[in-house]
């Protein structure tokens, strides 16, 4: 091959190899922008008072004072809006009944509506669920609801051949004529001064539970639950990898079982995740019974199964990189082989040893396969380190699952899965970077 | 012309001898008292890597306080010998030996030997010089750490006792707490001695020092075999022959695996007994 060929040929790889990279850096961004985004909305965003009530009422947090007198303000012009309602009410009563009938049928949503934006109406039954107690509590979802205020959604069905389209009719016009006309106006200019919208940091999404099934609240079970649940998959499964791993490399003979064995623990690393859900359903709570139904250990001893393979691995190649030099040094100095294993082998290895480590107990945090049977539950307090043994806990890779798919009210928290994501992302991405600069600081003092 | 019985010029010979007692007479030694005992004999000893014998039938004694050198060409069995003394080559799976290695009387591969116990009192310096990833101060208490020695002044105490016989106190007493990998190479193949030194052995055996170091680190560790002899029994295997000339009591040659001949070093090198032992000191083959 000549050497211009050549050239050509280098540099056209040079550009395919960029090209593969950038492909996948804006794939990345494209992933990443909106979790950050809109997973920073869960913390930052604009509140309205009936979170701060929220607050106050759920948590005991707030000054009362203060929200006190928030509430007196926004109460002037929600009276002005209530007694809109009532001034409409006595006028239908009025209303000869063919009218009225048709006027009751649209008043029903007018009041649901209202009650969605700001709350409920005088005179309303104390709701049993939490989130009926409350009007919106984040401001930009107040404007979307605001529209259902405003707008009658309708559909058209007129053409057979495609499907409905939804149009949108004005309530004010609905209700021209009536008294009621005037509340739609006045609610739209005076949406402010009725929620009084201020911009919040709410730190609470990482340090409260939740209320009504992440309606409201914050996510801290998930977070607790998936630290209890990594943490415990390390406490297994790091000793045990490692005993492995010196096994391996230090003690087995190489010959039928040990190869046998090595090609298990390959085959064991391409498991899917799945399939070790089942088993720790299987083995650690039908067979073992290490608990009665669903529970953190049961859910840590599955992981640790699962992370088994990646430690040892990890451990065996960290332990392979150490000069034999090392160990030669030691064994002429008249240590034991286990003296040298521990004195020299295993710190010399343990970078290796511990970026294998954080790099599973992320992915232990992340997994949700292999807890949905036997730890993860879809709603719950956070438990005490005392229940682990016994008490299932929410997880935030199952509740992102749970909330993208199976949540009754899933499009009106969009914020709190978010939020989730962007919390085990920044888990495992934290996790992951204290890996590398512990790497980078323990080779540092070994190489002196 | 004279020739000898298997048709060489003997003056050519003399030749040679007169110019090798030129190069290998050793210089004045100080005279050593209490040794000369056997300290490691070798009695029809053989190494076989499975069924490969690497060193053959070996019958000699070395003896102690005396320096004993070991040359040969590369793969002639000398490292796998002395590391055998050792028991190094432990480590290599499907090596083991017959015949029987003696250290003070006792079978190194005996069945009730505590190799562990052997190699406290048979030290080791390799090839490549190889300090743990430690301060200074912690690679030399290492092996007396192991031993059960924990109180900090006893172990300063033999630190700056070792370091000394190494001759590096000089040069590293300001930086016990520093990695010993910072130091330059012949800086830590001293390290190397003076942590082998650290445990109080018997016998220091040295598998090619100089072989990674550059000429002025070589002379240093020389100057520090010579400070050790008499003190310790010293094994050096050496690819270097003046090295060995200069360093040595005593020269094995080994060729093939087989101990071609063993002698007093100034009688090796001007007169050898074995003409594969002229052939290699001339330098017909290497």
């Amino acid at each position: 091959m000549n050497l211009g060929t050549r050239k050509i040929l280098d540099r056209s790889f040079s550009a395919v190899g960029i090209g593969s990279i950038a492909v996948m850096g804006i794939a990345l961004l494209i992933v990443i922008v909106p979790i950050v985004y809109n997973g920073l909305g869960a913390v930052f965003f604009t509140e309205t008072i009936e979170h701060r009530n929220m607050l106050y009422n759920e948590f005991g947090k707030g000054d009362k004072a203060e929200l006190d007198k928030e509430n007196a303000a926004a109460g002037i012009y929600r009276k002005e809006a209530y007694s809109m309602l009532s001034r409409f009410e006595a006028e239908m009563e009025t209303m000869e009944p063919v009218r009225q009938q048709e006027f009751r049928s649209k008043y029903g949503p007018v009041q649901t509506a209202l009650r969605h934006l700001i709350g409920p109406l005088p005179g309303d039954e104390e709701a049993i669920l939490t989130r009926y107690r409350y009007g919106q509590t984040r401001w930009e979802k107040a404007e979307e609801k605001l529209h259902e205020l405003l707008y009658e959604a309708k559909w058209d069905y007129s053409d057979p051949n495609s499907m409905a389209k939804e149009y949108f009719v004005s309530r004010a016009a609905e209700f021209e004529g009536t008294s009621l006309v005037r509340l739609f106006p006045y609610v739209e200019n005076n949406l402010d001064k009725m929620l009084q919208p201020r911009f919040t940091v709410y730190w609470g999404f990482l340090t409260d539970s939740s209320v009504d099934s992440h309606i409201f609240g914050g996510v801290w079970p998930e977070i607790q639950g998936t630290f209890f649940l990594a943490v415990g998959a390390m406490l297994f499964a790091f000793p045990l990898g490692v005993i492995a791993a010196i096994y391996f490399t230090e003690y087995a003979r190489d010959g039928f079982f040990t190869s046998m064995l090595r090609s298990a623990n390959s085959t064991l690393a391409g498991v899917p995740s799945i399939v070790f859900g089942l088993f720790g359903l299987a083995f650690f709570i039908n067979t073992l019974k290490v608990s009665e139904s669903k529970s953190v250990l049961a859910g840590s001893l599955t992981l640790a199964i699962m992370i088994l393979p990646t430690i040892i691995r990890a451990a065996e190649e960290a332990i392979l990189s150490v000069p034999k030099t090392y160990k030669e040094a030691s064994l002429s100095l008249g240590s034991t082989k286990w003296n040298t294993i521990m004195t020299v082998i295993l710190p010399a290895a343990l970078p290796g040893i511990l970026t294998g480590g954080v790099i599973s107990l992320g992915r232990a945090a992340g997994e949700t396969a292999p807890i949905i049977f036997t730890a993860a539950v879809s709603v719950g307090s956070a438990i005490g380190i005392a229940d682990v043994l016994s008490s299932p806990t929410p997880a935030l890779s199952w509740n992102i699952y749970n909330l993208a798919s199976e949540h009754e009210a899933a499009a009106e928290i969009r914020h709190v899965q978010y939020g989730m994501v962007l919390a085990l992302v920044s888990i495992v991405l934290l996790l992951n970077l204290s890996a590398i600069l512990l790497r980078a600081r323990i080779s540092k003092k070994l190489k002196g | 012309m004279q020739m000898t019985a298997d048709g060489r010029d003997t003056s050519q010979i003399e030749q040679v001898k007169t110019a090798m007692r030129d190069i290998y007479l050793p210089s004045e030694r100080k005279q050593i008292s209490g040794g000369g005992n056997p300290h490691v004999t070798a009695k029809v000893f053989s190494i076989y890597y499975g069924e490969f014998e690497a060193v053959k039938k070996v019958n000699a004694d070395v003896l102690s306080k005396y320096v004993t050198s070991i040359i040969g060409p590369s793969g002639c069995g000398k490292s796998t010998y002395l590391r055998a003394i050792n028991r190094m080559n432990d480590l290599i799976p499907g090596c083991h030996t017959t015949g029987a290695l003696l250290f003070d009387g006792e079978d190194i591969y005996g069945k009730f030997t505590d190799e562990v116990l052997l190699r406290k009192k048979i030290g080791m310096v390799f090839q490549k010089p190889n300090p743990f990833p430690k301060s200074i101060f912690d690679n030399i208490a290492y092996g007396p750490r192991l031993h059960g020695m924990n109180d900090r002044k006893q172990l300063a105490e033999v630190v700056e006792r070792s370091l000394r016989k190494a001759a590096l106190w000089d040069e590293v007493s300001d930086r016990l707490d520093r990695n010993a990998l910072g130091l330059s190479g012949g800086q830590q193949q001293r390290l190397c001695v003076a942590r082998a030194l650290a445990v109080e052995p018997e016998i220091l055996l040295l598998d090619e020092p100089t072989s990674a170091l550059d000429p002025k680190a070589t002379a240093k560790i020389e100057d520090l075999i010579q400070e050790l002899r008499g003190s310790y029994t010293i094994m050096i295997v050496t690819h270097n022959m003046q090295q060995a000339s200069r360093v040595s009591d005593y020269t094995m040659f080994f060729y093939e695996g087989v101990l071609v001949e063993y002698a007093p070093t100034a009688q090796l090198f001007t007169n050898p007994k074995d003409r594969m032992t002229e052939d290699y000191i001339t330098g017909r083959f290497s």
